[in-house]
């Protein structure tokens, strides 16, 4: 039953898509080209994130850590 | 208890001013009371004897966001649709110019016909559909089906019986075919025929016009009135009688395009003052008052303010007090169309001048047309008798036009003397009240549910807003299947942004069609997420008393 409800939701998001972006009206190949227009869009976003944002949130990490973390090396070679 | 109204001479008699409030406010002047009486707070002393409650509410940010959004894919899928025309790649179904007249001025290239070619012709099968029956409460309908995306239609040949009318403007309900309702009809139509033959200054007045003006003036409270055969000409063939140049129209914002172009013809000078909005009405009368006529600064021949009673597209109500003390301040003219608000407001049925109490003297030129409530065609002006016996002679639709013809003359007149209770029974008084009863009940539960509903809470004309192009087409058709027509509307007639459903509730629906529709209207809300409204009831208020007292227990 749940997957049933899910899959109802689902469709329903779906219409509301198709209606919302008015590729309810459109013909067949019309969608087609729509669809495959923004498919490759989203691929390509999510490409382009999945490539470049491990690299930006390990450069963002390292970033603080030079503000926070210089201290903290300074403070043990002192202390030792 | 006997029943304390009395129909006399077609005007409600009240022997007890205590009963009925809706009656109280026309009651005053005949019968000479100026006690005033207070009611819901509001003294006597105001202009509006009862609450004026409208409402406009706005949707929220991300639906307009969408609708830019629809309407931005629709017009790329244009241009891709009009450069694959040009270029040859696709049919042209379209009316394109001739290969001799390619260097002329290009004809199809405004935005208006870029639309109609590829906006409007995907959801042309919601407009235009044929009915083949008489269209009261429900109607048949013509089966047609397209094969090449709406560009042309055939039909099947079946008939799809018994859907429900929330479309045609019936709002008495006298749109029917019963044969003991028609009978006089078809004694005029056996003694004048069909065709007339000829206008109003040749040999086009019968006798039956004559009656039916001596009558429409009884009705209405007037001195004289004068009949039309067709009510978009009574406002366009009229106002060019009424004023020309050197002349000032003050005209609202949303007025039926008959006004305009009745306007226009005239000659004189147009302002546009906002809907419905007395501050923008005020500024204008003071500026044209104050600066006169713009380069000779000579004072206005004549101001004239032009309203609607009802408004078809929004639903409002036109502020009537607040506009005829501006015009008796600053001596303008006044023209009420009565187009839809004749027969469907007011406790006798009377119009927007009985809604709000006031005498018709108020108003200078009184029009309404024949088509809405009373289910004939033609349209009147009424006022002075000075004022119609000069459009007798210089109306261009008393000179030119075809008069009425007779069995639609006599339409009205049963019609009317039902209305006002001439006929001996109190089926018009019941239709007005049934009327009221259900556009009452019908803007009440499409508030609850949720939509967005504009206009005044006593109007018939119920616009439920859609905003997405995409939702107009999908609603239209869906709600067919269910059975029920509904008319929607887009774009020309309606701003870019707020597309909307436009229901005409009839006193000839019964309890359970409105409760079908209304059911249906909440299946398809949820579907199509159309229940926008941020201020909605909740929609079962009895449910909540039955878990309280389960919880007392």
């Amino acid at each position: 039953m749940d997957i049933k409800s899910m899959k109802n939701y689902l469709y329903w998001l779906y219409c509301q898509f198709e209606l919302i972006t008015c590729s309810y009206l459109m013909e067949p190949w019309e969608k087609l080209l729509f669809y495959t227009f923004n498919i490759t869009m989203l691929v390509m976003v999510l490409y382009t994130a999945y490539i470049f944002v491990p690299v930006h949130i390990s450069t963002a990490f390292q970033f603080f850590l030079h503000l926070f973390g210089n201290q903290h090396e300074n403070t043990v070679s002192v202390v030792k | 208890m006997a029943n304390p109204s009395a129909v006399c001479n077609g005007h409600l008699h009240h022997h007890h001013q205590k009963q009925n409030n809706l009656l109280k406010s026309g009651i005053y002047k005949k019968n000479g009371i100026t006690k005033g009486i207070k009611k819901n707070g509001i003294s006597n002393g105001t202009l509006y004897k009862k609450k004026f409650v409208e409402h406009f509410e706005q949707a929220p940010m991300y639906v307009a966001v969408f609708t830019f959004l629809g309407f931005g894919v629709g017009t790329i899928f244009g241009y891709l649709r009009d450069f694959m025309r040009a270029w040859g790649l696709e049919k042209r179904n379209v009316a394109t110019e001739r290969e001799q007249q390619k260097d002329f001025v290009p004809l199809y290239q405004d935005f208006e016909n870029f639309y109609t070619r590829n906006l409007y012709m995907r959801i042309r099968d919601n407009w235009n559909r044929p009915i083949c029956s008489v269209p009261g409460p429900q109607f048949d309908l013509m089966e047609r089906v397209t094969d090449d995306y709406n560009w042309t239609f055939r039909f099947t040949g079946r008939i799809i019986k018994n859907v429900i009318n929330m479309g045609s403007y019936n709002y008495l309900g006298f749109a029917e075919t019963d044969v003991n309702a028609l009978k006089t009809v078809t004694i005029e139509l056996q003694k004048y025929g069909t065709g007339i033959c000829s206008t109003r200054q040749e040999m086009g007045t019968l006798d039956k016009h004559v009656e039916l003006e001596k009558l429409v003036a009884k009705f209405l409270g007037v001195e004289d009135a004068m009949v039309f055969g067709m009510g978009f000409a009574t406002n366009s063939m009229n106002i060019p009688a009424l004023v020309g140049k050197g002349c000032l129209i003050l005209s609202d914002e949303l007025n039926h395009t008959s006004l305009v172009l009745g306007a226009r013809l005239s000659g004189a000078t147009i302002r546009i003052f906002k809907h419905n909005n007395i501050q923008s009405l005020e500024k204008l009368l003071r500026d044209a008052i104050i600066y006169g006529q713009p380069r000779s600064r000579r004072a206005w021949r004549k101001i004239i303010i032009l309203v609607e009673g009802i408004y078809s597209m929004e639903g409002s109500i036109v502020r009537l007090p607040e506009i005829v003390s501006l015009k008796k301040k600053y001596k303008a003219y006044l023209y009420l169309d009565e187009a839809h608000s004749i027969g469907a407001v007011g406790a006798t049925g009377r119009g927007v001048v009985e809604y709000f109490g006031m005498s018709p003297d108020d108003v200078d030129v009184l029009m309404g047309t024949f088509t809405k409530s009373f289910g004939a065609a033609g349209g009147y002006i009424a006022g002075k008798k000075d004022l119609v016996d000069f459009l007798r002679t210089h109306s261009h639709s008393a000179v030119y036009a075809t008069s009425m013809c007779p069995p639609v003359a006599e339409q009205i007149i049963r019609a009317m003397k039902c209305v006002m209770g001439l006929d001996g029974t109190t089926q018009g008084l019941q239709r007005v009240r049934q009327l009221g009863k259900n556009t009452r009940y019908f803007r009440r539960r499409l508030h609850e549910m949720g939509f967005i509903i504009y206009g005044n809470d006593d109007s018939p004309v119920v616009p439920l807003l859609l905003y997405m192009p995409g939702k107009i087409g999908a609603f239209a058709r869906r709600m067919l299947e269910k059975n029920i027509g509904v008319v929607v509307v887009g774009f020309p007639a309606t701003p870019i942004t707020e597309s909307r459903a436009r229901f005409c509730v009839s006193a000839a629906h019964t309890r359970e069609m409105l409760d079908t529709v209304l059911s249906a209207l909440d299946e398809l809300g949820d579907f199509l997420h159309l229940k926008y409204s941020r201020y909605s009831k909740s929609s079962h208020p009895e449910l909540y008393e039955e878990t309280r007292l389960e919880l007392e227990d």
